[in-house]
């Protein structure tokens, strides 16, 4: 069978070949970025938690350069993908990581919570499911402004099987709201495996219980994220609704920093690493392994920078403390 | 001046925040066709209609997601929890979402919504649906709490919750809603954050909230017969809470009583006794602070025992007798 060029593939040629190599080096970017957390951990450079997406950077890749400028995100606790990808300029991303007053929070979010309210990302999300009912609110009103936007809500496996899911999906499909809910399906809600945990095949599959198109998609695969995002975003901007699409995915690391991963196996582990999305992304550009090490060069040159853009930064300044929580 | 009942003052506010901005919505369970389980909504579908007035299925969570959502992109929402105790349903939304994302996202982002809630014993309705909650959210920063006490102090108090550009709780309470008094007909604004003395006297300042002030004020009419004179204050909004005339009321009569119809331990009461002594009206108090407020039980049932639940005129009175006489 034919190749069918990149540029094709990604969406009738409107991603040209720079734009593709662009989304790989924010992947990338993704990567080493939350490979330089885990490491600053380790160093003790850093204190809190977070959470790492290494694995999942195809859903991220696919899904916001998927949607136009002024749409909405709602992200979760896993979203530095999420949050690159949506614009996200790295020095105040990892200005935010270390705590300074440059970050986009001005320290007071770090990386779970991290939002830049300027280009309606709406935030990371510390609570599973949290961002589902305010995805109605924003979907509800963009209907009532009538502005023709859409709101991307991601969450993961575990997040669907919290009340808040059902409320929220119910609401949307009842109001036609134009909501893409997408579900970082990466086999693990903390230790709690997906066939521990659900009784169906698919979490799409929920979607038929609320009247709404539902569909299940490798979340690996740049394209395939893209393509379905592109088309729920199309469908509820013609006022047809929402749609949950689940991407299958898994993460490498453990669930934060204090993970044992004493729920899974090594060989697990491995199986999935053949799956990379880094690496299936890259060979469909035809980009090869020395290219792709200077990609990676290039990206940890960036993240130095950003880390000494932070370290430079200011802390907040203590007689602050109170602002930010009253408007 | 024209009557209006609690329920038709809040109504009204609703309506004329409506009529002035667009942006103002309405959104909660049986608000539409049925006018809302107490009625505070009647008419107003047919005058905004289903898009402005929106009914939703039961899911409390979603109807404060709802506020939380739209407020945030630019919509001011008007959200009602059916009966206050609802609220633990849609706990998550308000404390964890609404209260703390404009903190959390380095004080960007606004949230001007409100939450409406009907609370209160005194109906029949038993334990799940008679609580009085709104210390809750006292505890909680990043949200302000109201519960007024008058028709008059209903409109003036919704109208500038829903101008507010913070999410407030906005605790109703069911008896209230068919009192009546003055309200004037403009769209008037009664500023957060400013208690009223509603009644001034010299022997002892009662510090009431909700239906407790109307209490407190039937309690001062018979205990003027015995000579006894009460200042009633009413702080209005708890949170922030305007405590200057409180210590200045209590350093006039050197006594405080305070009565709420929430359960006591953990009560809005002990915050209030705690303002007054963490101020200079401590000097002055010549008997120690009371408070009156809910037994440390679920609301029971049975109509005998339901009354003897909560604060009554007569246990206000009581309470007032003792502590003037020196008798705790």
């Amino acid at each position: 069978m034919a190749k069918v060029k990149i540029e094709e593939q990604l969406i009738g040629g409107e991603f040209g070949r720079k734009k593709a190599e662009d989304l790989l080096y924010k992947m990338v970017l993704t990567r080493t970025f939350e490979e330089n957390a885990l490491d600053m951990f380790a160093r003790g450079k850093v204190h809190g938690t977070m959470h790492v997406s290494i694995g999942q950077e195809g859903i991220a890749a696919g899904a916001g350069p998927a949607l136009n400028e002024g749409d909405y995100l709602l992200n979760t606790h896993r979203g530095h993908g999420h949050f690159l990808l949506w614009g996200g300029d790295l020095n105040r991303m990892m200005a935010e990581f270390l705590g300074k007053e440059t970050g986009y929070c001005h320290g007071r979010g770090g990386s779970m919570h991290i939002a830049d309210v300027d280009s309606n990302n709406l935030g990371a999300q510390g609570i599973v499911a949290g961002n589902l009912p305010i995805s109605v609110g924003v979907g509800l009103s963009i209907k009532m402004r009538k502005t023709n936007q859409v709101v991307l809500t991601l969450f993961g496996d575990g997040a669907a099987n919290e009340g808040a899911f059902h409320e929220s999906l119910n609401m949307a499909s009842i109001w036609n709201l134009p909501i893409i809910y997408l579900c970082e399906n990466n086999q693990y809600a903390m230790s709690m495996a997906f066939e521990r945990a659900f009784r169906i095949e698919q979490i799409s599959d929920r979607a038929s219980s609320y009247g709404m198109k539902g569909l299940t998609v490798d979340g690996n695969d740049v394209i395939a994220v893209h393509k379905a995002v592109r088309e729920a975003a199309e469908r509820a901007r013609k006022g047809n609704g929402p749609t949950l699409i689940e991407a299958i995915t898994y993460r490498y690391k453990g669930h934060s920093k204090s993970d044992r991963q004493l729920y899974r196996t090594r060989e697990e582990v491995k199986k999935w690493m053949k799956k990379d999305p880094i690496k299936r992304f890259a060979k469909l550009l035809d980009v090869d392994e020395k290219m792709l090490k200077k990609i990676e060069e290039k990206a940890m040159e960036d993240i130095q920078k950003a880390v000494a853009f932070s370290e430079e930064s200011p802390e907040p300044k203590i007689s602050s403390i109170m602002e930010g929580i009253y408007a | 001046m024209r009557e209006l009942s609690y329920m038709e003052a809040l109504r009204e506010a609703i309506q004329q925040a409506m009529e002035k901005d667009e942006r103002v919505f309405l959104i909660g369970e049986d608000i539409g066709i049925y006018g809302g389980a107490f009625g505070v909504s009647a008419g107003l579908l047919e005058k905004f209609g289903p898009d402005r007035i929106i009914d939703t299925p039961i899911s409390e969570a979603g109807i404060a997601g709802a506020c939380v959502g739209s407020a945030v992109t630019g919509m001011r929402p008007i959200g009602e929890i059916q009966f206050s105790d609802f609220v633990v349903l849609a706990m998550e939304q308000l404390v964890m979402q609404g209260a703390k994302m404009r903190f959390m996202f380095g004080g960007k982002a606004e949230l001007p919504f409100v939450i409406r809630l009907a609370g209160g014993s005194g109906t029949g309705a038993a334990a799940q649906h008679s609580q009085s909650l709104e210390n809750w959210f006292v505890h909680v920063p990043g949200l302000k709490v109201v519960m007024p006490s008058s028709p008059y102090d209903a409109k003036g108090l919704l109208l500038s919750a829903i101008e507010e550009n913070n999410p407030v709780m906005f605790f109703e309470h069911k008896l209230l809603y068919k009192t009546k008094g003055d309200v004037p007909e403009d769209m008037y604004t009664i500023p957060l954050g400013k208690s009223k003395v509603v009644r001034e006297g010299k022997d002892l300042s009662v510090i009431a909230t909700s239906i407790m002030v109307s209490r407190s004020i039937e309690a001062a009419e018979i205990l003027l017969k015995e000579g006894i004179e009460l200042e009633v204050i009413d702080p209005r909004t708890l949170k922030p809470l305007d405590e200057e005339p409180i210590t200045a009321s209590v350093k006039k009569t050197g006594k405080a009583l305070i009565v709420h119809e929430a359960v006591k331990t953990g009560g809005f009461g002990g915050e209030i006794s705690a303002v007054i002594m963490e101020s200079d009206a401590f000097g002055y108090l010549d008997a120690p602070i009371r408070r009156l407020a809910g037994l440390d039980m679920p609301i029971p049932y049975n109509r005998t025992l339901e009354h003897h639940a909560v604060p009554q005129v007569e246990d206000i009175v009581e309470e007032a007798r003792k502590l003037i006489k020196g008798v705790y």
